[in-house]
């Protein structure tokens, strides 16, 4: 081998590992161009929409609340329409005034959208709509039913040393919330009254509780199909999850079952919203009247593993599969969502006149730190 | 009709005088014609290379708005000083390096061995079936080999079930620091075993001879007259395995455990959780400052010279 063809052979290699993926071109007229959760904007729902309205959609996916929220500021901001924004990435959009404020009363649906999911406190700020809720899913504790025993009935499970070097939690900062969330009940003298809200003493004990529990971690999963992996193998026998998880697991005949444990869970509420900046605002609200029909609802409902939030979605759910309204508890009475502590941005604000919470820069710095 | 050709004649006419005169220009000046030879590349890589790496480094000693993101143009050290204080960072940072410098001495004690018997031992055809089993890898997807790797390694995977068959106490690496070191040096170890190969292959038979003719044992030849001579193509491909593997940040993602960051994924994170182009930008000033040092050493050591 010459050495010429071996530096032939590098530079080919070297453009294949650093070829990008391309870019969404923005084209403008009756366009929405979304920036959305993977699997969020299906042909089956899509297609129908742009038949009846007339409007195109070009679709980005982004893989993180981060990037959602990158990309809505890149290039000014008036490169995207619409954003399907977590909890985790709302607040910011709306403090960094990146989106607009909706009139709900436009949507025919709202009105049948469930109590909690009105005016969510992700998407709603004294009084005013950033968004329109689309679908919910809690953070569950999934565990192996073999190895697991007793059942678990407690977050406790996994800070414990019980199943050391098999415990998986999500690589995602937010993650903090759910063992703060576990101290809000476990240490009532930490005075954490909202797992989003933590000055910063309730902030370093929680840490604390982090840090003890890293010896335990077999991974920090980064993607849903890696905890799959880690539970299919036995690398992992008890996580953090969510339902999509679970679902795929038991469809693969694992031996695995989930639960919300006793202290509650956090949970995730994906919220369509607008851009300050969009010239398309007519195709917006065709779209936001469109995703949240109890047809279309209960399809990316069935198809994603998460919950609608319009109550008249579960005979759609059941037709498409049988028993998923159910099995998402989507006719779960309020009760239910009372323990579901939904993802929202840590801010410095603490919601009680004080501002001195650690805000979600802070959250991410600890988070990366935590990882080491 | 017949002036219409006049013209045309004339046109070509012209023309074939003023490319012998382009043609003498570039003679009588050889520098201008290494100009006009080596500007195109030169600009390109100024532009696209140098230029974003000054961009980088740039931006590093900048700050990012924690609520809007907005770049703060205001010249600081705080991203250092962080990195500096902080020892999460400085963890993540002796681990990339010590797990790059683990995977090139791995790697080059495997491909020389296997490189010696492709340029010295084995016949034309096994030498070209073995170049087709190295570079045979390198046409699979990176990524469909770090996933089957990940099938191997982990709980109920093919190595534990090889070891469970020999009677063997299971081996629990998966998702592990030793995970990644053996994934890497599987991964990078063509770019070892070419420029070894090629080394090796340049030195004259005759050499080999002579030490032997001068009553040199093979050990002695191989110490003192091939390992110095096929030291070149090692750290040439030592250049490879090093850089490849401080710069990778999808195996630790995918192979790597509870405390396996790697500086890529740092800044990846940075950049693309918290928008802090800055703080990544500074981060990857540690790698180019790394790898800067190590080419300076290879050069000594004659290693682009064998490439």
């Amino acid at each position: 081998m010459t050495t010429r063809s071996m530096w032939a052979l590098v530079v080919l290699l070297a453009v294949g590992l650093a070829f990008p993926a391309a870019g969404v071109s923005a084209q403008r007229g009756g366009t929405l161009n979304m920036i959305a959760w993977e699997g969020y904007l299906q042909p089956q729902w899509v297609k129908p929409f742009q038949k009846n309205t007339g409007c195109t959609i070009h679709q980005k996916y982004a893989g993180s609340s981060d990037e959602m929220v990158t990309l809505m500021r890149s290039g000014g901001g008036d490169q995207y329409d619409m954003v399907s924004a977590s909890g985790d990435a709302s607040l910011r959009l709306i403090y960094g005034k990146d989106v607009q404020t909706i009139d709900p009363t436009k949507i025919p649906d709202y009105k049948n959208f469930g109590p909690a999911f009105k005016s969510p406190p992700n998407n709603t700020i004294g009084g005013k709509h950033y968004g329109l809720s689309l679908q919910w899913g809690p953070n569950t504790l999934l565990y192996n039913t073999k190895v697991v025993k007793p059942a678990p009935t407690s977050w406790a499970s996994i800070y414990s040393p019980q199943y050391k070097g098999k415990v998986t939690v999500p690589d995602n900062p937010i993650q903090i919330a759910d063992a703060a969330l576990y101290l809000m009940k476990t240490q009532p003298s930490l005075g954490i009254k909202d797992p989003y809200e933590l000055n910063s003493a309730q902030f370093t004990a929680t840490l604390n509780l982090l840090k003890k529990q890293k010896p335990l971690i077999k991974k920090y999963w980064a993607l849903a199909s890696d905890e799959i992996d880690l539970f299919k193998n036995g690398d992992a026998v008890i996580g953090a999850s969510w339902p999509y998880q679970t679902n795929t697991l038991i469809a693969a005949k694992a031996p695995v079952k989930d639960l919300v444990p006793k202290e509650g869970a956090t949970g995730w509420l994906d919220t369509w919203m607008v851009s300050a900046h969009t010239k398309n605002l007519d195709c917006a609200y065709k779209w936001l009247s469109w995703i949240s029909t109890p047809k279309v609802q209960a399809e990316q409902a069935v198809y994603f593993g998460e919950t609608p939030v319009n109550s008249k979605a579960c005979p759609f759910m059941n037709k498409l599969a049988k028993g998923s309204c159910a099995t998402y508890h989507a006719n779960a009475p309020l009760k239910y969502f009372k323990q579901i502590h939904f993802w929202k941005t840590p801010i410095a604000d603490c919601g009680n006149g004080q501002k001195n919470c650690m805000d979600y820069t802070k959250w991410q710095q600890a988070w990366t730190q935590l990882k080491g | 009709m017949a002036a219409g050709l006049d013209a045309a004649e004339g046109v070509k006419r012209d023309r074939h005088r003023a490319r012998r005169r382009l043609g003498g220009a570039l003679w009588r000046r050889p520098w201008l014609k290494g100009l006009s030879l080596l500007s195109p590349p030169v600009l390109a890589f100024t532009l696209v290379y140098v230029a974003a790496l000054v961009a980088l480094f740039i931006s590093a000693f900048w700050t990012v708005n924690p609520f809007t993101s907005q770049l703060i143009h205001h010249w600081t050290f705080d991203n250092f000083r962080t990195l500096w204080n902080e020892p999460a960072y400085r963890t993540v940072a002796i681990r990339t390096v010590t797990i790059a410098a683990a995977v090139t001495v791995t790697d080059a004690l495997i491909a020389f061995p296997f490189a010696y018997y492709m340029a010295r031992v084995a016949s034309r055809r096994t030498r070209g079936f073995l170049f087709v089993l190295v570079l045979l890898p390198l046409w699979a997807s990176y990524l469909a080999r770090v996933y089957a790797w990940r099938l191997i390694l982990n709980s109920d995977g093919l190595l534990n079930w090889s070891l469970h068959k020999l009677g063997l106490p299971p081996a629990n690496i998966a998702y592990s620091n030793t995970a990644m070191w053996i994934v890497f040096s599987y991964i990078w170890l063509p770019f070892m075993i070419l420029p070894v190969y090629a080394a090796l292959e340049r030195i004259p038979h005759s050499y080999i001879e002579a030490s032997r003719d001068l009553g040199a044992k093979g050990g002695r030849t191989l110490r003192t007259v091939i390992l110095p001579l096929a030291l070149p193509g090692v750290v040439a491909g030592s250049i490879f395995t090093f850089s490849l593997t401080l710069g990778d940040y999808i195996t630790p993602v995918l192979i790597g455990g509870a405390s396996s960051q790697f500086i890529g994924n740092v800044v990846y994170d940075s950049v693309n959780q918290s928008s802090n182009l800055p703080f990544g930008a500074a981060f990857a000033v540690v790698p180019v400052v790394v790898m800067g040092a190590y080419l300076m050493i290879a050069r000594r050591l004659g290693a682009f010279e064998a490439l």
